[in-house]
């Protein structure tokens, strides 16, 4: 049970770990900087009420996410080791 | 910036720099819960055992890697802006997100002090800060602080004062893999050599591919260029061998730094997240049947309150100003005041002034506070949520929502405000389309249109249906604004949305009585102003139009006959026409100049609603003339302050004319549509 998939399709409740970002450029800055680095559990909190963007808790912060990028983001089910 | 202390204000959005910022400085910057509130360097004096500082306040940023305008700022100031000491200000509700960017300070200056702010809402929330472990693992002073009540500021300013007495400590170097190491220490005695200080830090984020940085260094010290270009190429060999690839580089720096965070916050942090009560409260706020209704609800009762609160005030400021002109005027004429002079200041200058103060004043004074306790509470990020998708088929930013809440303040604001928005295109685009949104001064005026003749009948009913009215009126402005966005990037301004994270803070409960008195006051000065430098001119001008005559006939006359087939043409008159021009200062004195120029004898007396709305229907007035007057209002030429905002925030009158030409389009449109429609059906009938 340990298949990668994406942060898009984590469903509200649901929690994971990040194991990659897809995206290149500032954004992937960006979401480094908030803390969306490599093994950070990060748990879906909200969905707007038209179904995008949706909220989630990362590092006891909660961002919103548009799919567009959500969907760049790898996660696995359960932690990666650090390091 | 001659003499004292020069302090730099960092840290990440919404975590209160502001709020300590106006505690120290005792200025009144606008604060809110939500990302981005500081949206260019402020900069305040304060003095301290006689000592003088120079605080600025850089905007929130969650690091320095200038990615984008705000970040680049911030980071310039630190490398070139020479503090002589950094306060990062923390949330201590969610430290681990924070630390990143401590550590991105603490290396560029090394007297960093923490500021934890916050600790109120921490230890409400059952988190439990060590500020000495902190402290321990980070190597910098940390000082819990709650700068709203102003608890711990005075430690602050004490440690403060102490950093910068005693010699500087040794440059400190964030975590990062060993190859990358050894690949800046090739590049750092090259930077060195060119003079460019910071060489190491300097040198870690070329070796990251950062081209502001670049550019940055080679206008300020003319540094780079072969030198440099060879050192980096042997430090990119270097990292290869280590196993790097340089493209990683920054990932692997960033995760060590999350690394440090992480270890610095297991041992001082216990507990965090947001509570179970905030995710609940999140889920009903931003539920997917609840959500929008809420959200309308919220503001219609908030019009409510700002309709039923403002009659009594309104009346009695209105009849004391009279009272009181009445009174000048017969003090004037007893001194042997020439009549015509008496009648230019009291019935030309004061009185519109009086109107515009009285009629201005109370709903703004209600409405404003009440706006900002939703602010303080956290509540507008989650407007921007909710609304989110509506933005992304417009291929605008989420962000524009926050910006337009501003514009209800005052569109100029609102304009400013749309720094907040990284992408150019997405920006100009909030820009452009922020009157739209009505503003303080046209809310009263929509608020008066509607008691005149939508909502009549005093009592509860009559209220709430003025509130629903307007909340429709609201709609429709969102509407537009969505409807001329989309428009926008589908034609001038093409382009995909781009990418973009929207911080919901956790809420916070508001100060309401800081609030309230703040925020009254703040009103209360803003529109004397307004009214002394806009309103006290155009009564002037006004009284002078109305009684200079050319023919027998007034200006006022000849001008508004002129505009009166275009007037009636949109389901108003010329007259109605003629005070949107003549407003072009400022959105407040429309009414003032229409109930003006309806009188012959060119002058305000003391009017209440009833009084006001059979001047109205005297001068032809029907639901329909109300009804195109307030989509007008809604619909024209953003005011002259905001001209000048836009010109200056987007640097060119060609996006400063579009932005006049879109809303008028949309209000002829709008207008000529309705207008004719209506005609027709009751012709028709």
């Amino acid at each position: 049970m340990n298949e990668p998939f994406l942060l898009s399709s984590l469903r509200v409740g649901e929690s994971a770990c990040v194991s990659g970002l897809e995206m290149y450029g500032p954004m992937r800055r960006r979401l480094l900087d908030i803390g969306l680095t490599e093994g950070t559990p990060v748990t879906c909190l909200l969905r707007s009420p038209f179904g995008d963007p949706s909220a989630y808790e990362v590092r006891g912060a909660v961002f919103a996410l548009r799919q567009e990028d959500s969907r760049q983001v790898r996660m696995v089910r359960r932690g990666v080791s650090w390091g | 910036m001659t003499g004292g202390r020069v302090i730099a204000l960092a840290g990440n959005p919404n975590v209160g720099k502001s709020t300590l910022f106006n505690r120290l400085t005792g200025l009144h910057q606008h604060t809110g819960n939500w990302p981005g509130k500081t949206v260019s360097n402020a900069s305040g004096r304060f003095s301290f055992h006689g000592e003088s500082y120079l605080l600025v306040d850089l905007p929130g940023t969650y690091s320095l890697m200038a990615h984008s305008a705000e970040e680049e700022a911030a980071r310039d100031f630190l490398c070139f802006g020479n503090p002589d000491a950094c306060i990062v200000v923390c949330d201590a509700t969610c430290l681990e997100r924070n630390l990143n960017l401590v550590m991105q300070v603490h290396e560029l200056i090394p007297r960093t002090v923490i500021c934890l702010n916050l600790m109120d809402e921490a230890k409400r929330r059952g988190i439990q800060v060590s500020p000495q472990q902190l402290e321990k693992s980070l190597g910098v002073p940390v000082i819990p602080v709650t700068a709203r009540s102003g608890d711990g500021v005075e430690t602050l300013l004490a440690i403060l004062e102490r950093v910068c007495q005693e010699p500087e400590p040794e440059h400190w170097e964030a975590p990062c893999p060993e190859a990358a190491k050894r690949a800046a220490a090739i590049v750092e005695p090259v930077l060195y050599a060119q003079g460019v200080p910071l060489p190491r830090w300097t040198a870690m984020r070329l070796l990251e591919g950062d081209r502001s940085l670049r550019h940055a260094i080679q206008e300020q010290w003319g540094a780079g260029g072969i030198p440099v270009e060879h050192a980096l190429s042997l430090a990119r060999r270097e990292l290869e061998r280590g196993g790097i690839f340089p493209e990683e580089l920054p990932d692997q720096n960033v995760a060590c730094l999350a690394e440090a965070a992480v270890q610095a916050c297991g041992k001082a942090v216990q507990g965090g997240g947001p509570s179970e009560r905030a995710k609940r409260l999140d889920r009903i706020l931003t539920g997917k049947w609840t959500g929008i209704p809420l959200m309308l609800l919220l503001l219609a009762a908030i019009f409510w309150i700002t309709i039923t609160g403002a009659n009594i005030p309104s009346q009695w400021l209105s009849e004391g100003l009279f009272f009181l002109g009445e009174k000048m005027s017969e003090g004037l004429l007893w001194l042997g005041t020439p009549v015509w002079l008496e009648e230019l200041l009291i019935m030309g200058i004061w009185r519109v002034l009086a109107w515009v103060v009285s009629v201005m004043l109370p709903p703004m004074t209600i409405f404003f506070p009440l706006f900002t306790l939703l602010e303080d509470l956290g509540y507008l990020p989650r407007i921007a949520f909710t609304l989110d998708r509506c933005f992304q088929k417009a291929h605008a930013c989420g962000k524009q929502a926050l910006t337009m809440c501003m514009g209800l303040g005052c569109n100029a604001v609102g304009v400013t405000g749309c720094r907040i928005i990284d992408s150019p295109r997405e920006r100009l685009i909030a820009i452009l389309t922020n009157s739209f949104m009505p503003c303080n001064g046209r809310f009263p005026t929509l608020i008066t249109l509607i008691g005149l003749f939508f909502a009549v009948g005093t009592g509860a009913s009559g209220s709430i249906l003025s509130a629903l009215l307007l909340t429709a009126a609201l709609l429709l402005s969102v509407g537009m604004t969505f409807l001329v966005s989309r428009l926008l990037s589908h034609t001038v301004l093409r382009g995909e949305a781009s990418s973009f994270t929207l911080e919901l803070p956790p809420f916070r409960r508001p100060q309401v009585g800081q609030i309230l008195v703040r925020s009254v006051l703040d009103r209360t000065l803003f529109v004397l102003g307004r009214a002394v430098s806009v309103a006290a001119p155009a009564g002037l001008v006004i009284w002078l139009m109305a009684n200079l005559t050319i023919d027998g006939q007034t200006i006022l006359a000849l001008c508004a006959g002129a505009l009166d087939p275009f007037g009636r043409l949109l389901g108003m008159d010329g007259v109605i026409l003629l005070a949107f021009i003549l407003g072009f200062p400022a959105n407040e004195i429309v009414i003032p100049i229409i109930v003006m120029a309806y009188m012959a004898q060119g002058h305000l007396t003391e009017l209440d609603l009833p009084a006001l709305g059979q001047l109205f229907r005297e001068n032809g007035w029907t639901w329909l003339t109300a009804l195109c007057t307030m989509l007008f209002s809604l619909m024209h030429w953003p005011c002259s302050t905001t001209c000048l905002t836009i010109k200056k925030e987007s640097g060119s009158w060609k996006w400063t004319a579009l932005s006049i030409i879109l809303p008028v389009i949309c209000g002829v449109l709008v207008c000529l549509t309705v207008a004719s429609a209506v005609r027709l059906i009751t012709n028709w009938l």
